[in-house]
């Protein structure tokens, strides 16, 4: 095998590197920023150009990341490397491994829907496909993403006519880019951010996004007015004293499992969005017929329907155990990570 | 349909109870009644008798969508309800329809139950075709009757009666009770003319307050009746026009359940209503509950269960009289007319008064409490002697004081997910006490748990399954919780031969290791303590 299964993560053994490990190794081939994926400790990261800003925020000032453009090759030990846009954030790549005119493709997280804050999905050909499958079930179908957009500004429009604040939860890094993003032109009213998303915000300015303005929520002064505004903040700062200052504000959630009533209604928040930086089940089929492979791994998610799925429509298909989680449904980040700046 | 369904994701979508009234408000001021009819129906939990098996519907729709059983049994363990996962799998609508939910109802739902399963398939099929998600996920849920949208049947009241501008009571009034969706009868909800005729009808049930305060701020004793709180079947019993009717107040006609109740209410003078509880009752006291369920569930009653579970009217109060709604007299009066009726009536022997368990000082109603488990009673029940009869749950007039329920320190064993709003999260849970080396389970448990606790606990029951049964998972005994229950009493039923009521977690003991949880005898113990 090309690739295998170690208890530090995937691993090359003739080109010596890991992708995405879970545990400190000396070579990482990073896909994308995300904590299950860019893991701390790795002697020398490698992950591609789009997403170093971010990659640096998160792995620290002291790590050793090389960075490569998309599609530009490199070797390792006569392994051939290059990394491919997987459309999921700023930087998120799929990765091509070739040794001996065997190619294999790490997918590490991926959309196929188009998204303004980094560059979209390409297919890439090969043997072996590795997918993940966080949304692998048919009931997650993402309605067309203008559709749900309009319903976050009508529920930001309607809390502003009723005097009250919206308080949007979406992941720190990718998610609260690509919402903020769909308001870069006539925003419904002033946007605030948690220290969190703030942080990230000017990593994706830097990198060349179109963001509408943000203001730093935390530099606001006591007794400021809220109302009309929407505040970008991430999940785990949901229930949390930091909410009090806004006063009267509705709540929502953005995320691909607010698909499903029940998983929103426990959380007691007043709106859920399905926006996911995933595919859904259509996209991904698509995206393995797409790639045209003879073998497909299937990891994270809803390994076992995806695997039974292929085998019922003659492929091989095996699931694969791994420590990547998808979108999670609790918050992904760290606490260390979202404290205030 | 389209209209109903907007009212339907507007509740779902709002966690304030403002909201959710103001919604259903603008609603009933909008629809026409011919629909509202039928929303008032299915808000207020109603349910058409089942007009196609939920199975049927999964079938079709797994057929339309391509999506084979295991498939569908795979996304309906993520989902939870089963008709948001039909709603879910099929693929998206071709046309839509401006149908409106009395059509919908009248000329295409209800006649599915009798006609053959071809054309109900394609009837549904084609209904499906033309509706939306939201609209589709409605109708999924009145044709399977599992229509819960969040609102208890109190906010319909009072969503009703700020849109008609009349009197909550009266609104509660109209509804309890058999109410049947027509354009009529919608429009008699708001009619200014107060004396219903239906005979049937009985008043909404007023409701105590858990005690929150110490008894001396209630004032002087002397202002209080102090009845023992009895754990049986809430009910009113109606005898107007010659006719005598028994509604529980889960809204439920049980006047042929309990014949005894009912035959001797026939002594009662016309246009008498009382309030009291159904009690399991022999040799002057009460039986268990549990007793009681026996009889709960059978359709056809035979002398055998008739004679081992007798049953009683404790009766508590006094509605009307003679005709007229006496609820607005003081308690002390409806209380003396109370007594009267049932001594001058030979209906005696069914209905009891309820006993006034203590008179004296605010001392003797503790250690009245402190007795009450021993009487087989709940706690206490406190009522001013000046007070109306209210209308639903408030504060003031009437307090209930529960005894301290029994705890014991339990192991969890078994885990099972929840559905609707707790889908995919391990909600139900089986716990079990030790009997000598082996847990012995005795109880299951739905709540008690925060939002994050739950969470929490889903966690690691995910992470320390032993086995899988279907949806059941077997965990590690490993997680100790401080169980509540009401009452103890042996059963046939249950393995461990004991069975408990309103079981509920107290508290997570996650300072206590498995081997600290209690044990069987402990459980046979606590038994003892009650008659």
């Amino acid at each position: 095998m090309l690739l295998d299964t170690t208890e530090r993560g995937f691993y090359c053994a003739a080109g010596d590197f890991y992708i995405d490990p879970w545990l400190p190794v000396e070579r990482a081939i990073i896909t994308h920023a995300h904590g299950d994926h860019a893991r701390w400790g790795c002697k020398a990261y490698v992950g591609s150009r789009e997403g170093e800003r971010v990659m640096r925020t998160r792995l620290g000032a002291d790590a050793s990341i090389t960075t490569v453009a998309f599609g530009e090759t490199f070797s390792r030990n006569g392994v051939q490397l290059s990394l491919h846009p997987a459309g999921h954030i700023l930087g998120s790549a799929q990765i091509r491994v070739e040794y001996r005119g065997e190619v294999w493709v790490v997918s590490g997280d991926y959309k196929t829907e188009p998204d303004p804050t980094c560059t979209p999905f390409e297919p890439v050909r090969c043997h072996t496909f590795i997918t993940e499958s966080t949304f692998g079930l048919p009931i997650y179908r993402w309605a067309p993403q203008h559709e749900t957009f309009a319903e976050i500004r009508a529920w930001w429009r309607n809390n502003a006519q009723a005097g009250r604040a919206s308080v949007l939860f979406a992941y720190a890094l990718g998610k609260a880019q690509r919402l903020l993003a769909g308001f870069v032109d006539a925003p419904e009213g002033p946007i605030y951010t948690h220290g969190a998303v703030e942080r990230l915000n000017n990593d994706y300015r830097a990198s060349g996004v179109a963001l509408p303005a943000t203001t730093y929520a935390g530099a606001m002064p006591r007794g400021h007015d809220w109302s009309g505004s929407l505040i970008v903040a991430p999940p785990s700062a949901r229930g949390s004293t930091w909410l009090r200052r806004f006063g009267s504000h509705s709540t929502a959630f953005a995320s691909g499992w607010m698909r499903i009533r029940g998983t929103r209604r426990r959380r007691s928040i007043d709106r859920g969005f399905a926006l996911s930086d995933h595919v859904d089940w259509p996209s991904l089929l698509g995206a393995i017929a797409a790639t045209g492979a003879e073998s497909v791994m299937v990891t994270h998610g809803y390994r076992d329907p995806v695997v039974r799925w292929l085998h019922e429509h003659g492929m091989a298909a095996q699931a694969l155990a791994s420590q990547w989680e998808g979108e999670p449904e609790e918050d992904p980040v760290s606490a260390e990570e979202e404290r205030e700046p | 349909m389209k209209r109903f369904a907007q009212l339907f994701a507007e509740i779902d979508a709002n966690t304030r109870t403002g909201d959710k009234v103001e919604a259903m408000v603008r609603y009933f001021t909008s629809a026409a009644p011919a629909d509202a009819a039928w929303a008032v129906y299915f808000l207020s939990g109603g349910r058409p008798k089942r007009l196609i098996p939920a199975r049927r519907l999964a079938t079709w729709a797994g057929e339309e969508s391509d999506v084979p059983e295991w498939l569908f049994e795979a996304s309906y363990e993520s989902v939870g309800d089963l008709a948001e996962t039909i709603a879910l799998l099929l693929p998206n609508p071709t046309s839509t329809s401006d149908r409106p939910l009395h059509e919908w109802m009248d000329q295409h739902l209800l006649p599915l139950a009798s006609i053959p399963e071809e054309e109900q398939r394609r009837a549904i099929v084609t209904a499906w075709n033309e509706l939306d998600g939201t609209e589709r996920l409605v109708l999924n849920k009145l044709i399977t009757g599992a229509f819960r949208v969040g609102v208890s049947q109190q906010l319909v009241v009072r969503a009703l009666a700020r849109a008609g501008g009349i009197d909550e009571g009266v609104v509660a009034h109209r509804l309890t009770g058999g109410w049947k969706p027509s354009p009529d009868a919608y429009q008699r909800l708001f009619s200014g003319d107060t004396t219903d005729a239906d005979i049937s009808r009985p008043y909404p049930f007023y409701l105590a307050y858990p005690l929150d305060s110490s008894l001396e701020t209630l004032g002087s004793s002397g202002d209080w009746q102090v009845e023992w709180k009895w754990d049986g079947i809430r009910a009113q019993l109606i005898r107007r026009g010659g006719e005598t009717f028994l509604w529980t107040r889960g809204d439920e006609l049980v006047t042929e359940r309990y014949p005894e109740i009912s035959e001797g209410a026939r002594w009662l003078p016309a246009g008498t209503v009382i309030d009291g509880e159904i009690m399991p009752w022999r040799d002057g006291s009460p039986l268990p509950f549990a007793q009681l369920q026996r009889r709960t569930g059978r359709k056809t009653l035979g002398m055998k269960i008739r004679t081992e579970v007798p049953v009683v009217l404790i009766a508590y109060d006094l509605l009307e009289l003679e005709g007229a709604d006496v609820r607005d007299r003081p308690l002390e009066w409806r209380r003396a007319e109370l007594a009267r009726l049932l001594e001058d009536s030979r209906a005696e022997s069914r209905m009891i008064i309820s006993p006034v368990a203590v008179r004296g000082s605010w001392a003797d109603v503790r250690a009245a409490h402190e007795r009450a488990r021993e009487r087989s009673a709940e706690g206490l029940m406190l009522k001013r002697v000046d007070s109306a009869y209210g209308v639903g749950r408030r504060k003031g007039g009437w307090w209930k004081w529960k005894v301290a329920p029994f705890t014991i320190d339990a192991v969890l064993v078994y885990a099972q997910a929840g559905s609707g709003r707790r889908a995919s999260l391990h909600t139900d849970y089986t716990f079990a006490v030790w009997e000598g080396a082996s847990l012995v389970p005795f109880a299951k448990a739905y709540s008690g748990l925060t939002d994050a606790e739950l969470r929490k606990l889903d966690g690691w029951i995910r992470r320390h399954t032993v086995e899988k049964f279907g949806p059941v998972r077997s965990v590690k005994p490993e997680q100790v919780f401080e169980l509540a229950f009401e009452g103890i009493a042996e059963s046939t039923r249950h393995k461990s031969g004991i069975s408990v009521r309103f079981p509920r977690i107290a508290r997570w003991r996650t300072d206590k290791a498995a081997a600290e949880a209690d044990t069987l005898q402990t459980l046979r113990a606590m038994m003892e303590t009650v008659p």
